[in-house]
């Protein structure tokens, strides 16, 4: 090590944390702008057919309204798929704000009214008249499987024979789970603060997980290449809900173009239920194993919505392939398009959903055998993955088993179902294995000096609360020898390095090795450019054999020889490195993977079926936990999410409207306070050389996966009833 | 929400003829702007009665209290003398909403507070209590929460609140005023059941202003419960509520009642089945009747058909409770 004392691997509060609860981060719905309009989205009211007329005459007449913008006077924008693909886009044809007459699928926004203030705007919204025709449309994926085709997904091949390995199989369990549509709901509601310049080029305020990503897609859209710059610095939570571009942005455009003035446009709570979620499905599994609890063959279908435009996929299915040793192994992933939007990435996508069916499938499977749950899983532990052929860079689930069950104090645990009542609450034990993958995207980020010799790196990446400005200023610390406090990470801005979506659990693997190794050329440089100097006593001298402190570059063995850094800083200019890093060679003989095993206890009222979830244990092997404060909180988040899953979240369809109809926090119901117990989590360390410079996996998704499936589990262990339909409400319970 | 004017009157007549017909008194809010914001109440005026002295709770001559309309249901609940002598108003009440909501709301507008009808509250459907005629997609559509009990063809729709299921419970009288002067009306006389008007939420005429509540004397402290059951520990409304409460005489019942919520338009009772439990010993098997003839005729639709069976369970466990004390 080049420092002293690393600030990584240390439980250092949030860099930003002061600003936030001062109340001084902005959000994409707060800049204040000179002359700003406030713009409130009209949504259609039917699922399926076209507009035949709109009259807004009524909501042009109100005073202080500027216009309205429907699909007959917005300005011109593109009509190819092309231009609106982003970089989370499903295949198919992206849908296309205020295009044309056409209904796509119910709460489309067909109309921005836009006037001096929210109250206004909103007000005038309510006097809009429209005409539709309307045409049959079909929301249900229960009643429309006869729809269904084969995703366009790229799934493992059958391995072995699962059919007749199923036959033969001293143990079998073949069960079916449904999962309803989720929506992100981010506290922090979607918003665009459009500011027209002068040159009519845009700076826009967006709330996004990609401000890349949404630079492109205004540029092509709207034609405008070079002329727009996106700004993000603070996101209050998106869950993947800011990975596309949502309509609220390129509407916001429309009327700032339109009007050539400052616009803002912000969803209410209620409109965020008009853009991407978690997809409806239906999971099949099928388990086959010897009496003794050696897998023998698992077939796994997943069947899911999608909309009529686009063919939404994710991993639900390729975990029964990976996460087990078994021989025979077979996946299947069906789509049913539906009158409705596009699901979207929601955390831990597909993961959430397929990972809950395995793991249930799996304590079915255990109690079928007769076999504890958590020995069920040590027998048929691998560390190769047998879907990509590939041994794990590392894989210490073996330890989270461990570590998990003996704080949980597992072994107190009786096997039968109803075994472990207390007076009226039915007291249930279940737990559940959880997984994600590890991924690296490449990235850039820039290192400097600035005038006062403090150290500022910045990556057009975004901070959506997970911790990011907090663990980059840690990484670039450690990787430049410099205290925390003379370290500031820059992001959220379009012109920064290019950096990928924040998603998926890779920001610090991706981003954090571009910020380390941009440090780590920056200090090589100032080394190179003190060395110029005639007879440096820094001559010969390697990175290692320097040391900074209080503003000053030294060599360790004689502190005495010194230079000010400023003085560098002011004699050569500034000093500035950009570096890029893509996933390393070394990652393409190995799979790579974050796992955890939850322990979850439940109560359960014997009369009225109601479930507290009163502890839960999480043993979590993510490589190195570069902060285990901020890791910890998204272990936390995950878990409360879970129950979430479990116990709460579904987004309730009136299919005959083909609308959803509980679209607010007061009756989609998401766990309060009194809901949850003691969370307990634990970070079992990997040191893993391969998966990237640093070592660290990323901690956003692993949190949730499995949670839902310890929760049934425990369920099950406390009253005997398998409940395969989510959430596990308490008249699945009577 | 709609453009409107504002008035804030500092006395009860005052307020009273401020009325028009398209006039809505405010107080705490908590559900008239969530209306108003959603498009489903477009009142041209608002009469703030928060400068009206309806803040008290006094003790009336008869030994029961008398509680302002503006007490706040965090003031009440917490009060004293309520959680003393009413423990299952204070229970009640302390079910409902959150402490920030609580805060705000008052004892008059909680009992005018509209139904949680997913419908009703989306202006973009058809709802006969929103717009009389335009039908109601609840029958076949999503009706978990909805009513099992004195629903109609018109409306299926429940009253949400818990503070009003301890306070038919307790046989409250509510006190208005109005232009022709002040009228008491029975609690189980205030709500109503939705019928053909399902419009209407209560018994109060055009411009009517609830004043107050008084309880009577009669408190059953000794033994009472209220249970409440839901989807989730906080802030969600009544599946099914019940309000019991017991007087007994050496473990025969000398005295019954039980309002149950979350199952109808307005809290549900049944005196006459109440009065057949008295003299019989207080066990499982008369609860089990009372909860029996209380849910007779209940019918439910595609989605709350649960309810019926959960409000069984729930009568026998919180009557059983209440045996046991004040819990």
């Amino acid at each position: 090590m080049t420092v002293k004392t690393s600030p990584v691997g240390k439980p250092l509060d949030r860099v930003d944390g002061p600003m936030k609860v001062q109340g001084q981060a902005k959000y994409a719905g707060e800049f204040p702008l000179p002359g700003l309009l406030y713009g409130h989205i009209v949504n259609s009211t039917i699922a399926r057919g076209r507009i035949l007329h709109i009259d807004t005459r009524a909501a042009e007449a109100v005073p202080g309204i500027e216009a309205v913008l429907t699909h007959e006077n917005r300005p011109p924008i593109a009509s190819y798929d092309k231009p609106y693909e982003d970089d989370d886009a499903a295949d198919g044809s992206p849908f296309r704000p205020l295009f044309n007459d056409r209904i796509l699928y119910n709460s489309q926004p067909i109309a921005l009214v836009v006037g001096e203030s929210l109250e206004l705007a909103r007000y005038a919204a309510s006097l809009i008249k429209v005409e539709y025709q309307t045409e049959e449309h079909a929301t249900d994926l229960l009643t429309n499987l006869d729809q269904m085709s084969t995703a366009p997904a790229d799934l493992p091949g059958p391995r072995g024979d699962a059919k007749q390995a199923l036959n033969n199989a001293a143990v079998k369990v073949e069960v079916q789970y449904t999962t309803p549509v989720e929506h992100h709901n981010p506290m922090e509601p979607h918003a665009s603060t459009v500011h027209y310049l002068p040159d009519g080029t845009l700076e826009v305020y967006d709330k996004t997980q990609g401000v890349q990503n949404c630079m492109r897609y205004l540029e092509d859209v709207f034609d405008m290449e070079g002329q727009i710059r996106i700004l993000t610095p603070f996101v209050g939570g998106a869950f993947g809900s800011g990975l596309r571009p949502q309509h609220q942005l390129p509407l916001a455009v429309m009327a700032a173009l339109k009007l050539k003035r400052s616009v803002r446009v912000s969803f209410a709570r209620q409109q965020m239920f008009t853009f991407g979620y978690r997809p409806r499905s239906i999971q099949r599994l099928t388990m086959g194993a010897s009496s003794d609890g050696q897998l023998q063959a698992i077939y796994h279908q997943a069947i899911a919505q999608t909309s009529r435009f686009e063919d939404y996929t994710e991993q639900q299915v390729e975990w029964s392939g990976m996460l087990y040793k078994c021989p025979n192994v077979t996946l299947d992933y069906q789509l049913v398009p539906l009158d409705v939007y596009t699901p979207l990435d929601m955390r831990a996508p597909g993961g959430t959903i397929g990972v809950y069916a395995l793991e249930c499938a799996m304590d079915e499977l255990a109690y079928a055998a007769n076999i504890d749950p958590v020995e069920l899983r040590q027998k048929n532990f691998t560390d190769f993955n047998a879907n990509e052929g590939k041994p794990y860079s590392s894989k210490a689930l073996l330890e989270c088993y461990e570590q998990g069950a003996e704080r949980f104090g597992w072994s107190k645990r009786t096997m039968a179902p109803r075994s472990m009542q207390d007076g009226h609450q039915l007291i249930g034990w279940g737990m559940a294995t959880g997984m994600w993958e590890a991924m690296q995207m490449p990235a850039s980020a820039k290192a400097c000096i600035d005038a006062t010799g403090k150290l500022i790196v910045s990556s057009a990446t975004t901070d959506i609360g997970t911790g990011t400005y907090t663990v980059m200023t840690q990484i670039a610390a450690e990787a430049m020898g410099f205290p925390m406090d003379q370290v500031e990470f820059k992001l959220g801005d379009s012109n920064m390095a290019k950096a990928p979506l924040q998603g998926g659990s890779f920001t610090v693997s991706s981003v954090g090795s571009a910020v380390q190794k941009a440090c780590q050329e920056l200090r090589m440089k100032l080394l190179d450019t003190v060395q110029q100097t005639p007879a440096s006593p820094f001559s010969g001298k390697t990175p290692d054999e320097i040391d900074f402190a209080d503003g000053w570059l030294f060599i360790k063995d004689a502190p005495e020889q010194r230079v000010k850094l400023t003085d560098i800083a002011a004699e050569t200019g500034a000093l500035e490195v950009e570096a890029s890093v893509e996933p390393g060679e070394v990652r393409d003989g190995y799979a790579t993977g974050t796992h955890s095993a939850v322990f979850v206890e439940v109560k359960v009222d014997e009369d009225t079926g109601m479930v507290k979830v009163s502890r839960v244990v999480s043993a979590v092997a993510a490589g190195r936990v570069v902060n285990p404060k901020t890791a910890s909180n998204q272990i936390m988040g995950g878990v409360v999410w879970g129950v979430s899953q479990a116990l709460h979240e579904e987004t309730q369809m009136d299919h005959n409207l083909g609308r959803f109809m509980n679209h607010s926090l007061a009756e989609y119901h998401i766990p309060v306070q009194a809901d949850i117990g003691d969370i307990d989590v634990i970070f079992v360390e990997e040191h893993d050389e391969i998966v990237n410079a640093l070592g660290s996996k990323g901690v956003g998704e692993i949190g949730i996966v499995g949670v839902a499936a310890a929760v049934s589990n425990a369920i099950f262990h406390a009253t005997g009833k398998r409940v395969r339909d989510l959430p596990v409400t308490l008249d699945k319970l009577m | 929400m709609n453009p409107f004017t504002y008035a804030r009157p500092t006395g009860i007549d005052e307020a009273v003829s401020l009325f028009t017909p398209d006039s809505r008194y405010i107080a705490g809010g908590t559900n008239l702007l969530d209306l108003m914001k959603e498009n489903v109440t477009h009142p041209e005026q608002l009469i703030d009665i928060t400068r009206l002295p309806l803040k008290d709770i006094e003790e009336t001559t008869d030994g029961g209290l008398r509680i302002g309309a503006l007490v706040s249901n965090s003031d009440l609940a917490w009060d004293a003398r309520i959680e003393q002598h009413y423990p299952l108003l204070s229970k009640a009440i302390l079910a409902g909403a959150s402490p920030q909501l609580r805060n705000m709301a008052t004892t008059g507008g909680n009992l005018l507070q509209r139904t949680r009808c997913y419908y009703f509250y989306d202006a973009d459907t058809p709802c006969n209590k929103r717009e009389p005629g335009s039908g109601c997609p609840a029958r076949d559509g999503l009706n978990r929460i909805h009513a099992i009990l004195g629903h109609s063809e018109q409306c299926i729709a429940v009253h949400p609140s818990d503070m009003c299921v301890g306070l038919a419970a307790l046989d409250a009288t509510v006190i208005v005023k109005g232009r022709d002067g002040e009228r008491r009306i029975a609690f189980a006389d205030f709500h109503r059941l939705p019928g053909n008007e399902p419009e209407r939420d209560n018994t109060l005429a055009d411009g009517e202003l609830v004043t107050a509540v008084e309880l009577p004397a009669e408190n059953f402290s000794t033994h009472c419960a209220y249970l409440k059951i839901r989807d989730r520990q906080s802030y969600a409304f009544a599946l099914v509520s019940v309000a019991a409460a017991l007087q007994l005489d050496g473990g025969v019942i000398r005295n019954v009642r039980v309002a149950l919520g979350g199952v109808a338009h307005k809290p549900w009772r049944n005196p006459e089945a109440e009065a057949l439990l008295v003299g019989r010993p207080a066990d499982k098997a008369a609860f089990g009747e009372l909860a029996d003839a209380l849910l007779a005729g209940a019918i439910g639709f595609n989605d709350n058909q649960f309810k019926i069976e959960l409000a069984r369970r729930a009568i026998v466990r919180a009557l059983s409770d209440a045996v046991e004390g004040a819990v």
